[in-house]
């Protein structure tokens, strides 16, 4: 005969409790009866800001499946627990009196409110339910239509999310804090300040040292401000009370159970109170002497109840308090032992004020073991750093604060006992387990089988790469889908659409795809059909798969204007052409800028401008630079041999005659290229893709090389080539990277994927037996290239589509608005925009 | 499937021919950026939708330049466009952004009728979804 277990309260933990009770209880040993005050089923509290975002309550509602719907649960909603009978082994709610075999206290806290005057009145709120949320917005909705202003007493993590959600409901809110800084346990003085710059710059003020004193009411009675402790008023039409939580022991306290000094129902390492079979778990329960304000260790408490109920002897190991805040905009993580506690302790900091960024690491005396850390403006190593809490770093701390460090492999190096999920308690061993004992075999089923990353997700980063690593490792190929609607990998799309011929979206998805595609498949197609020789970006069902960028063969800009790059090969440039960019800029009152790739930018053109622009620059000799297309950008030179002192090869012909060859190629990644005209490297050719470097018998080629996000110096692939050959040796270097490379992966990262040895072996041996094949694809791009932008403007139809609006042709965007700036003009900010209102400024046509 | 609601005021902005398959065109219909777009389904029904052209994350009009797709399969299969500034995936049918809740586009009713395309300026919640 089953056994009936009571849980009262219907939070987070009792719900996970519940879960893995029904999951593990495989021989049906308990009934259970979950007692609810909320009139709501159990729901995600940590999510509740998302609310303002548009989740609807239902949405909060945590667990795939209904509890109520497993026969072997009761749910009863609104039935608050008045009164608790531990020796009767009762307790009773408004319909009556229920008895049990065994209890869990899973009453969580409230929200705790200081005693100041008038925290009472209509118009003051706290931040813990669903309940409050939805009255808190009721209130603000129902006195919409002026400036609304509001206060947030509290500055911790729970102060911050719901200042966010006033300024999200148009309020202009302070939040007053009593320490000297923000989220005061969790950071420190440093992360305070440039935390609290991140949250000024949103529009947020923000007073600290700063005590409420009262709340005084209106004419209406409602609240209207808040007097500080030193007297000075802040106006409010709404004030949210966010100064922390206290557990809700009060069943506990008059059933006569031990309550700990600061509240809180104490129980023992395996959660029980002095009453045998009467448990407390989650925020209400106060164990290793402390309550705790945190999912995690919650449901970790869950786990042990649910063990020991099944007859196990779980204990609660303690638990990770690494927090990290969950507000649009702001990245702040804290973990560990934050402020250098631990004897010894040393501390890495990384500030950068101007970028509003704050990092600081805490390690062990001798600098090798993490210890704990703070990350503010860019927490974006949090994932990757938490699990590392206690082990070895196996580098210099520095290299993780540093910008460039923010992606540090680690993922080989976390020991199986490393927490990668906090939220769930989920060990970096546990991920390896559910694939390689478990068999899971993709992401999606490792968190259903482990829950990892399924509560606020900021480990996900981190279990997606242990779970490829491990699938890698156990021989399992891992998913190189492009997308979900094709399970290929750019590679091997390449090689499909060569082979079968098919030259059309519709048919290449049709057969080898699902659905209608995407944002990511489209471009993929048209490049790898461009890479093929098809035809025109804008030709037939090509017109479909572009980005807006390759569709009208410009680049967007943040308004919705393009920018017009004409080629100017190896930034060799004759007075005459810049005298005929110079005037069509000042026609169409464009903005010039000479960019970082040799050549000039002209910034603000109308979509419905673009081609008048192009037949001026046509006509004066200039063609598409592709600064728009994933395909050849530039070839940057330096002066070379002609003018300079010391060149011993003409770097600036060598340029031309390259950028010529390879301009229009269509590649996974966009192409830059730089020849410099002797060692000292003045076209900076080795951070390019493919840099060429005059010798005095010939060329050193190099290949891979990168700046962007992963600066990467080229690596020599070859050494004294003759013109000659080094052509053919880029043009078969440039093919195989077309053919072989993934979607945006650019060289350095391809080189490094296949290695650099592998390359040369195929592209200077002919291993594979491809290079004339090569050759012939790359000829044939060098013979069918013509000018994408003289095309179109031949081609009326193409042309048709280049208005604003069909059914107002000569009508240009109303909204554009402009001012000017060290003599030329810019985008209105969204502030100037309303200081210009009504009429645009003037643009010309 | 054809809805019309009463009342008129609705306005003719285009001929269906304008309208590129599965790639946008943007309109002004009574001073308001419309975008619209012109999708087939598997089984050949062709569809005009017609949302906000404002992308509600950057503020700048370009929705109707942005690439037409679709998100799941099947029965569950919903149209969509990514918007070409920071690549934000809405609901065509419901304006719902699938990549942020925090924003969506406004969702206009169209009629065709003798190869016109009408547009109702007055923005609704329910899906509007109509065929030629
Ligand atoms: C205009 C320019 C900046 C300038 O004012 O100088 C520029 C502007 C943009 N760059 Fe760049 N980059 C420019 C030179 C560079 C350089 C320097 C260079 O080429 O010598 C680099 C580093 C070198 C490199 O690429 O390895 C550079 C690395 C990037 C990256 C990072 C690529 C990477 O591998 O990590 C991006 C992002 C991307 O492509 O995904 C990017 C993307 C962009 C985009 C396209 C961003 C966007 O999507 O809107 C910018 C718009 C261009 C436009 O015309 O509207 N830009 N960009 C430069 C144009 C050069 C040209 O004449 O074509
Ligand atoms: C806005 C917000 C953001 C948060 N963000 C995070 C975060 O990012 N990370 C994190 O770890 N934690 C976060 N928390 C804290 C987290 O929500 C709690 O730690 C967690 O919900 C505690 O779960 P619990 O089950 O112990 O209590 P609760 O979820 O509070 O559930 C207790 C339930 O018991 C009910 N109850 C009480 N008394 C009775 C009674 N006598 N009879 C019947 N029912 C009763 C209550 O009404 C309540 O529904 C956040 C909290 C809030 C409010
Ligand atoms: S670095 Fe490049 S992408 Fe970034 S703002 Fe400058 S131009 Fe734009
Ligand atoms: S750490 Fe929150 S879901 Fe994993």
């Amino acid at each position: 005969m089953s056994q009936k277990l009571t849980v009262v309260g219907g939070g987070m933990v009792a719900h996970r409790l519940i879960e893995a009770l029904l999951d593990r209880d495989t021989e049906q040993a308990w009934q259970i009866d979950l007692f609810c005050e909320e009139p709501v089923a159990p729901y995600d509290r940590v999510a509740l800001t998302s609310y303002f975002s548009g989740n609807s309550p239902e949405d909060l509602l945590l667990g795939d499946a209904d509890l109520a719907a497993d026969p072997r649960v009761t749910v009863h909603l609104g039935g608050t627990v008045t009164a608790l009978d531990t020796e009767a082994r009762t307790v009773s709610t408004a319909a009556g009196v229920h008895g049990f075999d065994a209890l869990v206290l899973a009453t969580g806290s409230s929200a705790f409110v200081p005693p100041v005057a008038g925290s009472d009145l209509p118009g003051a709120f706290v931040y813990r339910t669903v309940q409050d949320v939805q009255d808190l917005e009721a209130w603000v909705l129902a006195r919409q239509g002026r400036p609304l202003t509001g206060v947030v007493v509290g500055g911790g993590l729970l102060g911050l999310e719901a200042a966010g959600a006033l300024h999200g409901l148009g309020v202009r809110a302070t939040v007053v804090e009593f320490a000297d800084r923000l989220m005061p346990l969790q950071v420190d003085e440093g992360g305070g300040a440039a935390l609290r710059r991140i949250i000024e710059g949103l529009g947020v003020e923000v007073r600290t040292s700063a005590a409420s004193a009262a709340l005084h009411a209106g004419a209406g009675g409602e609240v209207a401000a808040m007097e500080l402790a030193d007297g000075t008023k802040i106006e409010a039409d709404v004030v949210v009370f966010a100064t922390g939580v206290r557990p809700r022991d009060e069943l506990a306290r008059e059933a006569g159970l031990v309550i700990g000094e600061r509240g809180g129902v104490v129980v023992d390492d395996g959660c029980a109170t002095v009453v045998p079979e009467v448990y407390a778990v989650g925020e209400v329960a106060c164990i290793q002497g402390r309550t705790w304000g945190l999912v995690g260790p919650g449901n970790t408490m869950a786990e042990v109840v649910v063990d020991r109920l099944l007859g196990g002897e779980a204990t609660f190991p303690g638990a990770d308090t690494s927090t990290k805040l969950k507000l649009l905009g702001v990245d702040v993580a804290s973990f560990g032992d934050a402020f250098a506690e631990t004897p010894g302790a040393l501390e890495v900091v990384y500030a950068d004020p101007v970028a509003g960024v704050y990092k600081k690491l805490v390690v062990s005396d001798d600098a090798k073991t993490l210890l704990g850390g703070i990350l503010v403006g860019d927490a974006s190593s949090y994932a990757s750093l938490r699990p590392m809490l206690g082990a070895e770093l196996g580098s210099d701390p520095n290299a993780w604060l540093l910008p460039e460090g923010s992606g540090a492999p680690v993922t080989g190096q976390l020991p199986d006992a490393a927490t990668v999920c906090s939220c769930n308690n989920v060990t970096a061993g546990t991920i390896r387990c559910a694939v390689t004992d478990e068999g899971c075999t993709d992401l999606g089923a490792v968190k259903a089988c482990t829950k990892a990353g399924t509560s606020c997700g900021s480990c996900l980063p981190l279990v997606k790469n242990l779970v490829n690593t491990e699938l890698e490792k156990s021989g399992v190929e891992v998913s190189n889908a492009l997308c979900e609607h094709f399970a290929f990998s750019r590679a091997q799309l390449f090689d499909i659409v060569s082979v079968t011929g098919l030259r059309n979206f519709s048919e290449i998805i049709a057969s080898h795809g699902t659905g209608r595609g995407c944002d990511i498949c489209r471009p993929v197609v048209a490049s790898i059909l461009a890479s093929l020789g098809t035809g025109h970006v804008l030709d037939k069902d090509q017109a479909r798969l572009q980005d807006t960028n390759d569709h009208v063969m410009a680049n967007l800009q943040k308004d919705g204007t393009y920018s017009v790059v004409p080629r100017v090969p190896a930034g060799e440039i004759t007075p005459e052409g810049l005298i005929a960019i110079g005037q069509v800029a000042h026609d169409f009152g464009l903005y010039t800028k000479i960019t970082g790739g040799q050549r000039i930018d002209l910034f603000g053109a109308r979509l419905e401008q673009l081609p008048a622009i192009w037949k001026r620059l046509v006509d004066a000799g200039f063609e598409s630079g592709h600064a728009y297309g994933k395909s050849l950008r530039t070839v940057k030179s330096c002066v070379g041999s002609t003018w300079c002192r010391y060149g011993v090869q003409d770097s600036v012909g060598m340029a031309v005659e390259l950028e010529l060859r390879y301009r229009g190629l269509r590649a996974p990644h966009k192409l830059k290229l730089g020849v410099s005209g002797c060692a000292r490297e003045c076209a900076e050719a080795r951070g390019k893709d493919v840099g060429v470097i005059a010798t005095d018998n010939g060329w050193n080629l190099y290949v891979g090389g990168n700046g962007g996000f992963t600066p990467r110096h080229a690596v020599l692939f070859a050494e004294d080539l003759d013109t000659e050959t080094l052509v053919r040796t880029i043009d078969r270097f440039l093919m195989y990277y077309v053919r072989t490379a993934d979607r945006l992966q650019r060289t350095a990262p391809w080189v490094e994927a296949h290695g650099i040895e592998a390359i040369r072996e195929v592209i200077l041996e002919d291993s594979l037996g491809i290079c004339a094949d090569l050759d012939a694809a790359m000829a044939a791009h060098v013979g069918s290239y013509c000018d994408e932008w003289a095309a179109t403007l031949a081609d009326p139809d193409k042309l048709a589509q280049f208005v604003s609006f069909v059914n107002d042709p000569e009508a240009s965007d109303p909204d554009l608005a402009y001012v000017e700036e060290r003599g030329q003009r810019r985008p209105a900010t969204a502030s100037e925009r309303t200081l210009i209102a009504g009429p645009t400024l003037e643009v010309r046509a | 499937m054809t809805v019309r609601m009463g009342g008129g005021g609705w306005v003719s902005v285009c001929t269906k021919k304008q309208l590129i398959p599965e790639r946008g065109v943007a309109v002004l219909v009574k001073d308001q950026q419309v975008a619209l777009f012109r999708v087939t389904n598997a089984e050949g029904e062709e569809f005009v939708y017609a949302v906000g052209h404002r992308d509600p994350f950057a503020d700048a009009n370009v929705i109707a330049r942005g690439i037409v797709g679709s998100v799941g399969q099947g029965e569950d299969q919903r149209d969509t466009v990514a918007s070409p500034m920071y690549k934000h995936v809405f609901d065509l049918r419901t304006g719902e952004c699938l990549t942020d809740p925090s924003g969506r586009l406004p969702v206009y009713r169209t009629w065709i009728a003798g190869g016109v395309v009408y547009v109702h300026p007055e923005p609704v919640d329910v899906p509007a979804l109509v065929a030629s």
